[in-house]
């Protein structure tokens, strides 16, 4: 058979992909599109290999099979100067921040920028207040270490970093573990208005119904080893596989619906 | 994509015109106008200015922040509500970036504030005195509260736990007997051929058979495995322990009932005061195989002779001496790296902090013990 020529712009494009641990297979010919501008929501129950997807897109792991083409390139056969380049493009938020604990926010901020482009001090530092504020950090937060800052602070300047070198495509690691639901929600917000103003594409690790309700064009389920289904959120809910049916139907995947569901009842009375 | 440039006119008499072309992205040469834009904006201070972006070919956020940044420079124009005030030829993109650079740029500080170097200096001082005695303090209570527990434990030696003492009997004992080996080995080969070397030269080379049992029984076996074992189980024990409290396990074992002294720090404590002295007899020992050894093969002094005079001149007590220090030396260490690894805070870097600071105190306490048990023996004629 004739795969379909593909006539979307997929910005990652994963295919086949098979990735074990010894003999534990994690994936197996797993195949997945991110498509450019998208906020997608990756779920699936604890093990089932969403981070070990993301590891492996962004090239921090070898898969031991299938091919993953990351803004049009293979990254299988990329060399690690190549590799250096792709990743400018790519920025991440890891589930803790992974913030260089020895430097302070502003810093962690301007380390991409200095390590990558001939740059002054006087713009690097302009771009970083920039780029915190754009965050929603409070400026003089720049000056503190991350051994200081709160949670929700540490992955707002860790999103700051990501941003820095204005990247295609931003990839979460559950950016709204730990933080309180008032957080939590800003922190959708922000996602939000970032995709919007700076053309972002999003891959988003979660758990969280309510980002998903609220950020995500699309969703995608792994499980069985694969993505078991993807489309909007809408349209996932419906599927039926027992998974599925537990996670969207279950308690707190109902009150994140109906919470929604205002949300959607508000927003059309405004209009 | 072309590099980003810019072009400046006069419109008249306090009008400027900023015509800027190609991509104005960090990784298209935006780093090397910045400087010549900035000029301009300082230049002209007061005097309006259109800024014509038709002809970008791209922005990114630090385009727009340079854009923003040079239009206020100009005129000091800063109107919140009308942040694209000036700008023509714009797409919704670029009026999207230019607005959300307009509402986030400011000035930032990027280290905390410093002061001169002076008072600084004269502050560090400060600082470092009333810590070092702090640390010194809070050392001495660590050691109270240890000891307390010691005894604790002496009364009631049902609650001891044996099996990580036993485990780190094993860890900082067992596995350290081969490396405390070769190198007292070493050392006493060392001192034997040495002092061959110079005492030769007075026909005395025998005497270096005294020299080698004197010196490796006395000091230099029980100082070898203790400088090893401050290094390879003192740090160990801070990093251990240390990353226990990061992890809030220490907490954790707090809320539960459990005292981590008695879980974590005795154990490691009375671990290293039993293995040390075993260590030492081994070092002892290993370094007058090593002094024979090479007395033998290189300086021929036969085997017998060197175990005869060494019966005869070394007398029991050299042994005493060093192995009586070896449980000191061994509380000494473990007590400062259990110790750093309880303070460790807040971060990674504070865990690195803390293990480099338990090995340099505990040789340095080490010596210090040392050279007052030496004073201690002279005046006791041993």
């Amino acid at each position: 058979m004739i795969p379909p020529k593909i006539t979307y712009d997929a910005v990652i494009r994963v295919r086949d992909l098979v990735n074990q641990f010894g003999t534990f297979r994690v994936h197996d010919k797993l195949d997945l599109d991110v498509l450019r501008g998208e906020i997608l929501g990756v779920v699936g129950g604890s093990g089932t290999g969403k981070s070990v997807l993301m590891r492996a897109i962004v090239g921090l792991r070898a898969p031991q099979g299938g091919t993953i083409e990351l803004l049009d390139h293979n990254m299988s056969n990329l060399t690690e100067d190549n590799k250096a380049d792709i990743n400018q493009d790519v920025g991440i938020l890891f589930q803790d921040g992974a913030l260089f604990s020895s430097m302070t926010v502003a810093q962690n901020v301007m380390a991409p920028l200095r390590e990558h482009l001939k740059i002054s001090n006087e713009l690097a530092e302009e771009i970083a207040a920039l780029k915190i504020s754009l965050a929603g950090l409070d400026l003089s937060a720049a000056t503190k270490y991350p051994s200081e800052l709160s949670g929700g602070m540490r992955k707002r300047a860790a999103l700051a970093r990501a941003l820095a070198l204005d990247p295609q495509i931003l990839f979460l690691d559950e950016p709204t573990a730990g933080l309180d639901p008032i957080g939590a929600a800003k922190f959708d917000q922000l996602i939000l208005g970032l995709r919007d103003t700076l053309g972002l594409t999003v891959f988003m690790i979660t758990h969280d119904l309510d980002s998903l309700y609220t950020d995500c064009d699309r969703v995608a389920v792994l499980a069985e080893k694969q993505v078991i289904a993807v489309g909007p959120i809408n349209e996932v809910r419906q599927a039926d596989h027992p998974w599925i049916q537990e996670y969207f139907s279950g308690p707190r995947g109902r009150a994140a619906l109906s919470s929604s569901g205002d949300q959607h009842v508000k927003e059309e009375a405004r209009i | 994509m072309s590099l980003a440039s810019f072009e400046t006119s006069k419109q008249g008499e306090s009008a400027l015109r900023l015509v800027a072309r190609g991509a104005w992205t960090l990784d298209n040469g935006l780093a090397a106008i910045d400087a010549r834009l900035r000029r301009f904006g300082a230049q002209s201070l007061d005097q309006s200015l259109d800024v014509d972006v038709s002809e970008i070919e791209a922005m990114d956020t630090a385009g727009a922040m340079m854009l923003q940044r040079v239009m206020r420079a100009c005129g000091g124009r800063v109107d919140e509500q009308k942040p694209l005030r000036g700008f023509s030829g714009l797409s919704p993109r670029f009026s999207q970036l230019l607005e959300q650079a307009s509402e986030h740029i400011a000035p930032c500080e990027v280290e905390p504030p410093r002061r001169q170097s002076f008072v600084l200096m004269l502050e560090r001082l400060g600082r470092g005195t009333s810590k070092s005695g702090g640390e010194a303090l809070s050392i001495l209570s660590f050691v109270g509260a240890v000891v307390a527990r010691i005894g604790r434990t002496i009364t009631r030696p049902k609650k001891f736990r044996f099996t990580p003492l036993v485990h780190h009997m094993e860890e900082a004992g067992l596995d350290a007997t081969l490396i405390v080996g070769l190198m007292s080995f070493l050392i006493g080969a060392v001192v034997a051929f040495m002092g061959a070397k110079v005492l030769g030269d007075f026909g005395a080379e025998v005497f270096s058979i005294d020299l080698v049992g004197i010196s490796v029984l006395r000091e230099f076996g029980v100082l070898i495995t203790a400088i090893l074992i401050a290094g390879r189980s003192g740090s160990a024990f801070t990093a251990q322990i240390g990353s226990m409290k990061l992890r809030e396990e220490i907490d954790a074992m707090r809320v539960m009932g459990i005292d981590p002294l008695d879980a974590l720090v005795v154990p490691r404590v009375l671990a290293l005061m039993f293995t040390l002295p075993v260590l030492a007899f081994l070092a002892a020992f290993l370094g007058l195989v090593g002094g024979g050894v090479v007395g033998w093969l290189a300086l021929d002094i036969p085997p017998t002779l060197f175990m005869g005079r060494t019966q005869e001149v070394v007398l029991i007590q050299n042994l005493m001496v060093g192995l009586i220090k070896a449980p000191f030396f061994a509380f000494v260490i473990g007590i400062v790296g259990c110790y750093h690894g309880m303070m460790v805070e807040n971060s990674a870097e504070d865990l690195g902090r803390r293990t480099t600071m338990a090995v340099v105190q505990s040789l340095f306490l080490v010596m210090i013990v040392n050279a007052l048990f030496a004073m201690f023996f002279l005046e006791l004629n041993i």
